[in-house]
Order: C-alpha cells, then structure tokens, then sequence
C-alpha cells in the first residue's frame, strides 16, 4: 500500500464517513477495546523501562566493584592480608583496594549477630573492597596469581549472583515487551472482527454504492477512516487513564526497591503518547484488511 | 452500446434466460416487457455488471464485462444509471444526499452542482422534500427519487426497472418525458415494464424498440403494441 494511498484512505472526507451509519454496537466496542488496551499497554511500557532500569543499575553498579576474602589462620591473616593488597596493587585494571576495618566488617555482620559481636574471638575472614578501574579486572588471571602467593584468598567479582538478578530483570523486561506485542495483536484482532461486524451489518448498504458506481477504496476509506479514527480517540482515553494511575505509584525508594520505581522517568513520560498512534495503526491495517477481504466476498 | 451474444444465466437448476442476442446502440431507446418473473429484471442486471452471463459475451462500451475488475465495473456502472424496482436508499442520509450519492463516490463536488440537484429534485416533484429520510418517503415519491439518482451522472446509458409502477398517470407522464429527453440528449434509455400504455403513450414521443421476454428467449414485441 502506497502513502498516497494511506493518505488518501484516512483524509477526512465528512459527505464520505456519512455513508456508513455513525451508530451501532461496534463503535462502543472499538472504543472500548482501543480505550483498555491503550491502558494496559501503558502498564507494560512502564514495566518493560523500569525493569530495564533496575537491569543497567543492577549490571553497572555491581560490575565495578569486586571483593577477597581471606580465610587464614589468625597468625596468618595479616601477612596474607598485606600480600593480598601488594598483589591488588600491582595487578591492572584495580583502581583500589583496602581491607574493611573490624567496625566495617562487624556492621555487615550486624544483622546476622547483632551489634555486640567480639569480632576477635571468630574466626571471621578478612575482607578487601576492590574497586575496578581501566582496562578492567582480569578475575581469571589475579585467580591464578593469588592461589600462588596468598593460597587463602578467594576473589568474588559478583558475576556468580549478579549475572541471575540482571537475567531476571531482563526476563521481565522482555515479557513487558511481549505483553505489548499481544496487546497490539489482541487490539488487532477484536478490530478486525468489529469490522467484519460492521461491513457485514452495512452489506446492503455497500450494495447500493456500487450501484452508484462506488470503488472499494471509497467504501473501505469510510469504515477505514470510522475504525482507525475511533481506535486512536479510545488509544488516547485509556492512555491518559494509564499514565495517571503510573504517576500515581509510589516513587523510587531504597526501602521499596524495584517495585516502587515502576513508571516513567524525565524524557520517558513522552513514550505513551505514541501507544495512541500505534493503536490508531494497528486498527488502520485490521479494518483495511478486513474491508478488503469482505469486499472482495459481497462482490 | 450495450451487446449480448448469446448470453444465457442459470441460477441454481433452471435457466432464466436462454441464448439471449441483441446490441443496444447509442441513443436508442427500448421497452422491455413480459409477464413477472419472466427474467426483465435479470436482463437488466445483465446489463450493467450486477450478474454475469453463464454463458455467451456480453460487453459495455466496448468491454467484455465478464473481464472487468471491481473498480472498472464502478467505473462502468458510473456510465449507466439504474432504477431499481426496490429503489434502495441510505435510509440514515436525506432524499437530497442520496440523490447525490452518485455525485459523491465519483468524487465531484456536490456544491458544484447543487443546481442541478435541485432542479432535477424539483422535476420528479421532490423540490419540497429534499431533507426528507427515505422511510418517510411514500412508494412513488421513492421511484422517482431513484430516477433522479439514476440521471444525476448525466450516464450514457439509463435503464429503469418498472419506473412508474407506483406514480399516477401525471407523473409517469412525467418521468417518461424525462427519460425521453435524456435519449434526445443521445441516451440509450432501456425501460423494464409491464405496463402496455406507457409503451402506447411513449411512442408519440419517441421511435422505441420494443422486446419480449417470454420462455427465457428475447424477442421483437409484435406491431400491436
């Protein structure tokens, strides 16, 4: 199809849209699927952004930082803790290491143990923040260095739990997407079958334009420009409904976590405007198909 | 022109018109009569797309009906304006928006010709109802409405199933003297009826050809007519 032809399909042409008869149950069905289904696809949207949100948080955030742990005997914590860091020192792509202080180490076992821990009668681990820097940390080879010169040393570059929570928030990423791939679909469908309603409830109606000499594209511009037109005013409704009940959901929070930052964010509330125009498209296609093959019968 | 070779139409087991042959040359004028359901209103849809032959040719301006596509059957039908015995309208548009309904789907301006809309409206004796819908119309107020429908293209071709069967003498008088000026202008005009003294009455007014149906084959009506 042509972009004249679209053009020409969705121009106003007010004596034309009077042909087909403004009422019946199909208006108020278009209107309401588009209208619920421009609202759910806004829930997706902000689903399927934030959850990519949380995934770039969660990845960066954790990809630059790294943690040893060395689990010696006590007389031998020090020294291996001294050589830990000269081999972190030497070794490219850390930016910074240094061991936790007791205080640090006893406020991350805190809420395990409580706040009155005697650190020094346990036999806890001692353990070095790493902080990444260029070229980045090559975790396979300090592996090797450090099993040679501090054999108690165990280095967690977090991919063994960061990987599965960036996975995970990726997974829900995609099905917000396949949510809003369905929606259109199913937005498609039950248009398409409001259209066939229509045209066949308007079959004598059609009769009496071709009699006059009437072309398809005439008779299915009206029912075309009365679908996409009525998709896009209820796309728009359930949209707006859509957005005001995203706006209304709690703000991001550190206590809330992920599901507290579900919405939109700066450039982001701009994105549904276009879930109208999609709708809009979607019934355009649904009812030009429709049309089409109904036509093509009642000939 | 209109031609037929040997056109023949089925429907179901029974043929309704057999072996049927003749040409409607430009500007002529033709009744065509017979007892009901003899197949008059067939013919007619023969003749302008809405039914195919089973067999034989038939063409229009030159082509072969059979072979047309959708859009160049609206384009044919463009050049052939039809009054159906059951006069269909839109019945949620006025008498004057469907009238113009052929203006419409053409794509000519309707203000542009609201003149002639209006006289012609005013012609069958409907000036004074053009916002009127169609149910509210009576059976003879809508056959005339379909006439003018019918004309407003200014078609090469017009053909009227039964046009006066439900207006008095007067405007049957009327309507034929229309469609009788319409073959001056150079119109083929084919007219379906039954009724024998709208042939009589036309024939001081114009040289007509007269056919009959009768036992599904097409023939010359005799002299008595």
């Amino acid at each position: 199809m042509s972009n004249g032809t679209i053009r020409n399909l969705l121009s106003r042409d007010k004596r034309a849209d009077r042909v087909v008869p403004p009422t019946g149950y199909t208006a108020h069905l278009t209107l309401f699927v588009a209208g619920a289904m421009g609202f759910l696809a806004v829930f997706a949207l902000a689903l399927s952004l934030a959850s990519g949100r949380v995934a770039d948080r969660w990845a960066s955030e954790l990809a630059g930082a790294a943690t040893l742990r060395i689990n010696a005997p006590s007389g031998q914590l020090a020294a291996q803790t001294e050589a830990a860091l000269t081999v972190l020192g030497q070794t490219p792509g850390v930016a910074s290491a240094r061991a936790l202080t007791d205080q640090e180490q006893a406020a991350l076992l805190s809420p395990w143990f409580g706040p009155d821990l005697p650190l020094d009668t346990l036999p806890v681990p001692q353990l070095i923040e790493i902080i990444e820097g260029e070229p980045g940390l090559d975790a396979a080879g300090l592996r090797l260095r450090l099993s040679a010169e501090v054999p108690g040393a165990v280095l967690d570059d977090h991919t063994r739990w960061r990987a599965p929570l960036v996975d995970a928030a990726m997974s829900v990423r995609r099905l917000g997407w396949i949510s809003i791939l369905l929606i259109g679909g199913a937005t498609a469908a039950m248009i398409t079958l409001a259209a066939n309603a229509s045209l066949a409830a308007n079959a004598r109606i059609i009769e009496v334009l071709r009699q006059v000499g009437a072309r398809d594209r005439f008779i299915a511009g009206a029912f075309v420009r009365r679908f996409t037109y009525r998709a896009l005013l209820g796309a728009g409704i359930g949209t707006l409904f859509g957005m005001i009940g995203v706006s209304l959901l709690p703000e991001t929070s550190d206590a809330g976590g992920f599901l507290t930052g579900l919405g939109f964010q700066g450039a982001g509330w701009l994105l549904p405007a276009v879930i109208p125009l999609l709708g809009a498209t979607v019934a355009f296609f649904a009812t030009w198909s429709a049309a089409r093959r109904k036509l093509k019968e009642l000939s | 022109m209109i031609e037929l070779e040997n056109v023949s139409y089925t429907y179901g087991d029974g043929e309704l018109l057999s072996d049927v042959s003749i040409q409607l040359p430009p500007g002529s004028f033709h009744f065509l009569t017979g007892p009901s359901g003899a197949g008059k209103t067939t013919f007619l849809k023969l003749c302008y797309g809405a039914l195919l032959p089973t067999s034989g040719r038939l063409s229009a301006f030159d082509s072969d009906i059979a072979r047309l596509d959708r859009d160049q059957m609206a384009l044919l039908r463009r050049r052939i304006g039809v009054v159906h015995q059951d006069c269909q309208f839109l019945d949620h548009m006025t008498l004057a928006e469907n009238v113009a309904l052929p203006l419409m789907v053409s794509g000519r301006a309707e203000t542009a010709e609201q003149d002639n809309l209006t006289e012609l409206l005013s012609w069958v004796g409907l000036g004074s109802r053009l916002e009127a819908r169609p149910p509210e119309l009576s059976g003879g107020e809508r056959q005339r409405a379909a006439l003018a429908r019918a004309v407003i293209l200014s078609p090469d071709v017009v053909l009227a199933d039964e046009p006066t069967g439900n207006v008095d003498w007067e405007m049957s008088q009327r309507l034929l003297r229309l469609l009788v000026e319409l073959n001056r202008m150079g119109k083929t005009v084919l007219i379906a009826t039954h009724d024998l003294s709208l042939i009589r009455a036309a024939k001081s007014q114009v040289q007509a050809r007269v056919l009959r149906i009768s036992q599904r084959k097409l023939q010359l009506a005799g002299a008595d007519l």
